[in-house]
């Protein structure tokens, strides 16, 4: 009964018309659905065979040994890379594989890569305004102005990620846990609903990994979180499910005291193969 | 709105300022001295400096798409040229039958070439309000169709420097032939008058030297407006780490497609506002090496300034007057090491030098001619 009312209101606006709202589907669970996924390069198959699902508002983290597939599969994620077979779905609606780069970056997964790319010659400030989720065609970015309530948006974002500080000075001049920590926060300022970070704590000391391990412990919940990550003690940290990639397919997936007993991973990690 | 947003801005007051001062006294220095006065500026100084003042828009132009987006282009004097001869088109066309062969219609050449009508793509010009625009239209229409195919294949870095040249090079081929209905090898000139003055006298040449000083102050309003906004902020955020950009939302290709075709269009304005005061267009102005040289003039000017682009145009082009006048053959020498020194002692350019005098905060930040080149490793 609800359902014909609220479709024969004249008022209503149909989800489609309003992007800025969300349009992600999670209502039927996963957030991110790869099924059969399978990408090879010159013969060399980076992804076999594929299966995993991201639930909505979860903290997953991605392990595995080099060459495993975890950046090639977020490549595939992102719009970068496209699979030889498979599919890919981002909540029950949106087919990745159709889409481009800023089209899913639009339609909120945000990434960040393994080496901080934020832009050196532009301030924090800017940095966050940039990656601000508005408008992002030319001519509505030429005449966009900075209004209040952006200020308070990139005001809040810099509390998160503690450089309220350094707001006006040159991105190129911060250290390079703190480029991190800005390109986490500029992937925040896009609203993201799925989040996938690339070793967050590559090249950092023990009380960034800290504040790190607190900032994605933090965004999880009201943002599904991928974490790649090569550091067994800070996915120890925060991690509540595991997946380990080996060779391109998933070889375990469990929480990190049944991942890391699974003779299988052991295993692959100790490098017993033949 | 982001086009008076520059006009608050203290930079652009300063350079509107010295812009507008430098009309007026050699205005005033043209009409009020007399003729044998120490200070008397003749008109041929005039229409040189409006000489520079073309070259000075190109070079905004050019540091538009170099500096704040990271695009080399070394094809620049294609939209100059372009721009240039549909301007003069139109001064053909408003020659009538005062040319050599008396045709009221046919200009000239095509007389020569025993061509019994106007081509299709010459109708229209005899109309200055036509012709205007297509200044504006022809190079935009090349940049757009050009810039569409380069930046969709993301070709970019020395990539898209090189096609730009073949770019420039193809054109010149093309336009060198008489079948192209441009003139050939002689280009377009013998013009006459424009919107009705006489080419000729003296105080035409300073309203068109005033013209240029106008359009020059415009232009540069425009990029400044460009640069200032969000829009700018994009464009170096595209230079520096073009994959971070993409994966933000924004569409690069977009980005850099509209800021090169407003930089093409200011080219070819400038190039429209140099054929009437130098006499002539030929297909010389396509030539690889001239649009080598506005990159020169903008890395000594100074990158992504802006300003830097004027005074290294209007500096460099003097320095060639009068050096082209001392010693002919050593000019491309001096270019050429003037080139090397400031890179080696000056990377900022000549705007650098002048910044880091004002106020000695410039940080030892990459230089402008070396831009970071974050590549995301993914």
């Amino acid at each position: 009964m609800s359902i014909i009312e609220e479709l024969s209101n004249r008022d209503r606006v149909f989800e489609f018309l309003t992007p800025a709202v969300s349009p992600v589907d999670t209502r039927h669970g996963p957030i991110l659905y790869m099924e059969d996924v399978n990408v090879s390069f010159d013969g060399f198959r980076a992804i076999n065979n594929l299966n995993m699902t991201i639930d909505d508002g979860e903290l997953r983290c991605i392990i595995g040994p080099n060459g495993a597939g975890k950046t090639t599969m977020m490549d595939i994620i992102t719009g970068k890379t496209a699979p030889d077979t498979g599919s890919v779905w981002f909540g029950s609606r949106h087919n990745l594989l159709t889409m481009n780069e800023p089209e899913i970056a639009t339609l909120g997964i945000g990434r960040k890569f393994q080496k901080p790319t934020v832009f050196e010659a532009l301030t924090v400030f800017e940095n966050l305004e940039l990656a601000m989720a508005t408008d992002k065609r030319v001519i509505p970015t030429l005449r966009a102005a900075m209004k209040a309530e952006f200020r308070e948006r990139i005001g809040e974002v810099l509390e998160t990620i503690g450089l309220q500080d350094l707001r006006n000075q040159l991105a190129g001049i911060l250290s390079h846990g703190q480029k991190q920590w800005l390109e986490i926060g500029m992937l925040l300022m896009q609203k993201p609903r799925l989040l996938l970070v690339d070793e967050p704590v590559a090249g950092m000391t023990e009380q960034e990994m800290e504040r790190t391990a607190e900032l994605l412990t933090s965004l999880a919940g009201k943002q599904s979180v991928v974490v790649v990550e090569h550091d067994m003690g800070f996915v120890r940290s925060i991690a509540r499910k595991v997946t380990v990639l080996h060779q391109g397919s998933v070889l375990a997936e469990g929480s990190m005291d049944q991942v890391s007993n699974d003779p299988e991973v052991i295993k692959v990690y100790l490098g017993e193969e033949a | 709105m982001w086009l008076t947003r520059p006009l608050r801005e203290r930079s652009t007051q300063i350079f509107l300022g010295v812009l507008f001062a430098a009309l007026a006294i050699v205005t005033f220095l043209h009409v009020a001295m007399p003729e044998d006065s120490a200070l008397y500026v003749s008109a041929y100084t005039v229409t040189l400096l409006g000489k520079y003042l073309c070259y000075a828009l190109l070079a905004v132009a050019v540091d538009l798409v170099w500096g704040y987006l990271g695009i080399l282009s070394l094809g620049h004097g294609a939209f100059f040229a372009i721009g240039g001869y549909a301007m003069g088109m139109y001064l053909m066309r408003q020659i009538g039958d005062r040319g050599t062969y008396g045709d009221p219609i046919l200009p000239d050449f095509m007389v020569f070439l025993n061509w019994q009508e106007l081509p299709w793509y010459w109708l229209g010009f005899d109309m200055a309000w036509f012709a205007f625009i297509m200044v504006l239209l022809a190079p935009g229409l090349l940049a757009l169709v050009f810039g569409f195919l380069a930046f969709r294949s993301r070709v970019t870095g020395v990539y898209l420097s090189i096609i730009t040249q073949a770019l420039t090079f193809a054109l010149m081929l093309a336009f060198f032939r008489n079948e192209m209905g441009f003139g050939g090898n002689n280009g377009l000139t013998d013009f006459r008058d424009i919107l009705g003055f006489n080419l000729r006298t003296d105080a035409t040449r300073l309203g068109l030297f005033i013209a240029t000083g106008i359009a020059l102050a415009i232009g540069y309003v425009i990029c400044r407006g460009i640069v200032t906004s969000k829009l700018g902020r994009v464009s170096i955020a595209c230079r520096d780490a073009e994959a971070r950009a993409r994966f933000l939302g924004y569409r690069v290709d977009r980005v850099q497609l509209f800021v090169f075709v407003v930089s093409a269009m200011l080219a070819g304005v400038a190039g429209a506002l140099y054929v009437p005061q130098v006499g002539i267009i030929n297909p010389s102005e396509f030539s690889p090496l001239f649009s080598i040289e506005v990159v020169v003039w903008v890395a000594l000017g100074g990158r992504a300034t802006l300003y830097g682009a004027v005074i290294g145009a209007v500096l460099v082009n003097y320095a060639k007057t009068v050096f082209t006048g001392v010693m002919p053959d050593a000019w491309l020498f001096a270019l050429g090491g003037l080139f090397v020194l400031v890179t080696v002692f000056l990377p900022k350019g000549i705007a650098g030098l002048l910044a880091s005098r004002r106020k000695g905060k410039q940080d030892e930040q990459d230089t402008p001619t070396a831009p970071s080149t974050t590549e995301a490793t993914a």
